[in-house]
């Protein structure tokens, strides 16, 4: 296991090491001039632009200046937005937990329909049931999630009236930030009207965001299931006399779903593609909304943080994930 | 029983002989099985047709304002009018032209970003199998470092250093695709290095090059395919998504995403302009999923009895 | 009384209209304590016969017979959940790859436990103490350690032990051991192969041997079935089979035995191979491949002759007869 750990690392140390370069390279890659993309400011004094050059280090070597910004953002200090002038990390760490409990649901929502979905196509497997849940994964799949949100919006809440259109809570309720995530947070308060809102707001979002994952999952639960279900051991538990739910749940799924650990740590990366266009279109205060409105504003700092931190909880989530992986593999776990 | 008994067995076996299919009509065979994969060939073949012709069979120009027509319902639908099948969207554009027009668009961004991703993966994934060692590792990082960012994310990052717009978007979605190229070419070639045929060509003289682009690539072809036709929806997906995000396509170009964007306010009015460009995308991206999937089981030996 | 009575079991694969009979009109008794070797070469129906016997055959396959009679009891007539109750408790089968046969998930003490907690049920501690028990009877050194292993840990040898034991675990009445040594390294054959009879002696368990070994058979079996292509082609008791063999494709399994090519420079072999799906010959189904074929053993199906309880053989012309 140790072995394991330490092989995951040496991958995934030279990966962080790139993503830095990739961001630090960013700005300076952009067309113009570098200080006045970090800086937003445009046909300044000389004697400003001198200014700004020695504040942000340009006059010194490249490999300076990247191990500088390397520092910096180990300290947490990813420089400031050029529109509001607050510190990017700040930023960033307002507008996490909305994103963080919109993907939450969207996963918990894509686990608790999709991998049921792929175990009842795989033990119905070639009927009608399997092709309909194949069919709708599929197209699901297919699906551009920024219309899909729209198509949602037009019926649940236009033609039925049924779910806010927008943001995160109705005006009238203001509970206190803990977590800064609402449902927590409207719990806390203790207001039950709070809460109730704050779920309505959650819905459509959450099944905008959570399609994609929720087919990919159903693809895979269902093609690992196949595989688990012709394998020997399965066939000795049934000769055994074991009934057909235990045969399932603790033999088949329990090895079926190893695999599907990878797949939901591959989620994490789609979740935050994802939450780009679902934030967009239900004006959800999240870093998908920040990153979109930071381009259009070239705001580049906040570019430059943000994609910084998506990459880093994009790798940590995957080696979090691997290692789960790991544990739940005797094989693995075992290993010397 | 003696030993030296004559076996009661003779080897009076004639098996008749086969005749192998060709490796295309084998294709086409098991393809044609899958009808998903057949739908997703025709609903793809449908497409290109609608884009090599959109010019003659569109009624309209797609740019072309029609400034007494706007908003006007479909056909059908109370108060539209058959100039117009499928109705205009707010500035007074007939909307089936701009929809076969973004068909045309959908599908050269497809094309020339599968087109550039694939042509520099199978180069850095041939080379990464074949110099081994420091390339090798140096290319899967860079590949490792692309694969980190979330798809969109990347696209989005790119498109910050290029500025939006279409050929940019384009760039974008091939550097996006990039990693799967390379890393499916690579192992795939990997695997053909190590067989016993590679070895003897090997042995016999066959220089680096001539090996991979004699030996290795054409074995490489297989899952490249199914993987090119899979790379067009994600293309014609993340196209729409930047064209929508206003980060692809600019107006007034006919682009199935752009014509999204900013269709929220009229999600109570006219539904058409909102239901319909998304529908194309759906319809496209499906198509090419088939089509894939299809390929893949068709190509794939294992399935195969 | 027989323990296990079968009698035209069919088993078929594929479409309706168009069917692949892998197991065709089969006719099979067992004793209580008895040794049946169940011989023949590989897609010659052998294991589809153990797996309906089981009822482990899925759609698309199909299951069918006359009778399915074990102890008295019909098989194809009782529900799902009385015959799963059999399984594993009064007829328990293994498998021929025991590296593949164990959930790679679990130790062995969990498969011991679970098989005995569904079927006997008690304390874990009394399970666990009746594991351990089981792993000593199958000569598993170090049983206490063992219990905590997982598959992967185990040799392919200690891997089948552990699958005896599974298979023992409720003292099953009949044992069906499909090909049970053949995955094995050939010094470990021997081993369990003594190992597997030792337990049925002590048990007096029936055990239903299948195998492509002759050898085997012959030192241990009581009867012997030898199946073609979904057929039974002989039937016949111990030794009297082996000296007299009726069948052509029975002497033609001994022909081929390395023993019986001593001192020859080639192994004598039986040329060809079972008949597919779909190239079943008109008439007898080893017609193209015996060198006695005449024209009637090309057009015309042989039936199975002969007494049950004695020997029965499939064939126009039976050696020894003639």
């Amino acid at each position: 296991m140790i072995t394991f750990i330490l092989r995951r690392l040496a991958v995934v140390i030279p990966t962080f090491i790139g993503i830095t370069l990739l961001v630090f390279a960013l700005i300076r890659l952009i067309p113009g001039d570098p200080v006045e993309a970090m800086s937003g400011e445009r046909g300044m004094e000389p004697e400003r632009y001198a200014a700004l050059i020695a504040q942000y280090g340009l006059d010194r070597p490249l490999p300076v200046q990247y191990v500088d910004y390397v520092a910096k953002a180990a300290r947490g200090d990813l420089g400031r937005s050029i529109v509001t002038h607050e510190p990017v990390l700040r930023e960033f760490l307002d507008r996490f937990p909305a994103t963080l409990e919109l993907s939450l649901c969207a996963i918990v929502f894509a686990l608790c329909l999709g991998i049921p979905a792929g175990i009842i196509a795989a033990l119905r497997r070639n009927t009608v049931v399997d092709y309909s849940v194949m069919g709708v994964s599929l197209t699901g799949y297919s699906m551009p999630i920024f219309w899909w949100a729209l198509l949602l919006i037009l019926f649940f809440s236009v033609h039925l009236g049924w779910t806010p259109v927008s943001g995160r809570l109705a005006i009238e309720y203001d509970p206190a930030r803990v977590t800064g995530m609402m449902l927590i947070d409207t719990l806390l308060s203790d207001d039950e009207g709070a809460f109730l809102s704050a779920l309505s707001h959650l819905i459509l979002p959450t099944i905008a965001l959570g399609t994609i994952p929720l087919a990919t999952l159903a693809r895979m639960t269902r093609s690992a299931m196949l595989e688990v279900l012709g394998e020997d051991y399965v066939r000795a538990a049934r000769a055994r006399g074991l009934s057909p739910l235990r045969v399932v749940v603790r033999h088949a799924l329990r090895n079926a779903l190893i695999p599907v650990i990878t797949v939901i740590g591959l989620q994490v990366g789609t979740l935050l593609a994802g939450a780009i266009l679902t934030e967009t279109i239900f004006s959800w205060p999240g870093i998908g909304k920040w990153m979109v409105e930071a381009i259009h504003r070239r705001d580049y700092p906040v570019v430059q943080g943000g994609i910084l931190m998506s990459a880093t909880l994009v790798i940590l989530v995957n080696l979090i994930v691997d290692l789960l992986y790991g544990a739940a593999n005797p094989r693995i776990r075992h290993a010397r | 029983m003696p030993a030296d008994m004559n076996p009661p067995i003779s080897n009076a076996v004639a098996a008749a002989p086969l005749v192998p299919p060709s490796p295309m009509a084998e294709l086409w065979r098991d393809f044609r099985l899958n009808r998903g994969a057949v739908a997703g060939l025709v609903l793809v073949i449908t497409f290109l047709l609608l884009a090599i012709l959109a010019g003659v069979i569109s009624p309209h120009s797609p740019i072309e304002q029609y400034r007494d027509a706007i908003l006007v319902p479909p056909a059908w639908e109370d108060g539209g009018s058959t100039k117009f099948l499928l109705g205009t969207d707010a500035v007074g554009r007939d909307m089936l032209s701009r929809l076969i027009h973004g068909t045309r668009l959908s599908l050269a961004i497809g094309l020339v970003s599968v087109g550039l991703s694939l042509s520099l993966g199978i180069l850095l994934g041939l080379l990464a199998a074949w110099r081994g060692g420091k390339t090798d590792t140096a290319v899967m990082r860079m590949m490792d470092v692309l694969l980190a960012l979330p798809s969109l994310l990347l696209a989005v990052a790119v498109i910050a250093i290029l500025g939006p717009g279409l050929a940019n978007a384009m760039y974008a979605i091939a550097i996006v695709m990039l990693p799967a190229f390379v890393r499916l070419t690579r192992a795939t070639a990997l695997g053909e290095l190590q067989k016993d045929y590679v070895i003897a060509s090997r042995i016999a003289g066959a220089g680096p090059l001539r090996l991979m682009c004699s030996t290795v690539l054409p074995n490489c072809v297989a899952p490249l395919i199914v993987q090119a036709t899979l790379g067009f929806s994600t293309a014609i997906l993340d196209a729409a998504a930047l064209g929508f995000l206003g980060l692809g396509a600019q107006p007034p170009t006919p682009e199935w995403g752009s014509m999204l964007s900013g269709a929220l306010e009229f999600i109570q009015s006219a539904w058409w302009v909102v239901s319909l460009p998304g529908f194309a995308i759906l319809l496209a991206v499906l198509a090419f999923n088939l089509m894939g999937d299809g390929l893949r089981d068709a190509l794939d030996p294992k399935l195969k009895r | 009384m027989a323990l296990l009575e079968i009698s035209k079991l069919n088993v078929q694969f594929g479409a309706e209209a168009r069917p692949m009979r892998a197991v065709e009109d089969l006719d099979l008794s067992i004793d209580a304590g008895e040794i049946v070797g169940i011989v023949g070469e590989s897609g010659s129906g052998k294991s589809v016969t153990s797996l309906a016997l089981m009822g482990l055959i899925d759609a698309p396959g199909r299951v069918s017979a006359e009778r399915l009679v074990f102890d008295g009891r019909d098989l194809l007539g009782m529900r799902q959940r009385e015959r799963r109750a059999l399984l594993g408790r009064d007829i328990a089968m293994i498998f021929q790859d025991p590296g593949t046969t164990l959930n790679p998930c679990y130790t062995v003490g969990d498969h011991l436990v679970e098989t005995l907690s569904v079927h006997e049920g008690g304390s874990r501690r009394a399970l666990r103490a009746r594991a351990l028990e089981l792993l000593r009877e199958v000569e598993i050194p170090d049983p206490e350690r063992r219990l905590a292993a997982y598959p992967h840990q185990l040799s392919g040898g200690m891997s089948q032990r552990v699958m005896i034991a599974l298979a023992i675990a409720c003292r099953p009445r009949l044992l069906i051991a499909d090909e049970p040594t053949t995955a094995l390294d050939v010094t470990v054959q021997a081993q369990v192969l003594e190992l597997l009879l030792r337990l049925q002696r002590d048990n007096g368990m029936a055990l239903m041997l299948i195998t492509h070994d002759l050898g085997v058979v012959a030192q241990t079996a009581q009867r012997v079935v030898v199946m073609y292509a979904g057929q039974v082609m002989e039937t016949g008791r111990v030794p009297e089979i082996f000296s007299h063999p009726q069948h052509p494709y029975t002497s033609a399994l001994m022909a081929a035995l390395p023993e019986n090519n001593a001192g020859q420079a080639r192994l004598q072999t039986i040329p060809g191979v079972v008949p597919g799906a779909f190239d079943r010959p008109a008439g007898c189904l080893l017609a193209p491949r015996c060198s006695f074929a005449t024209t009637r053993c090309q057009s015309e199906r042989p039936v199975l002759t002969g007494s049950h309880a004695e020997a029965t053989v499939r064939c126009h012309f039976p050696q020894g007869t003639a």
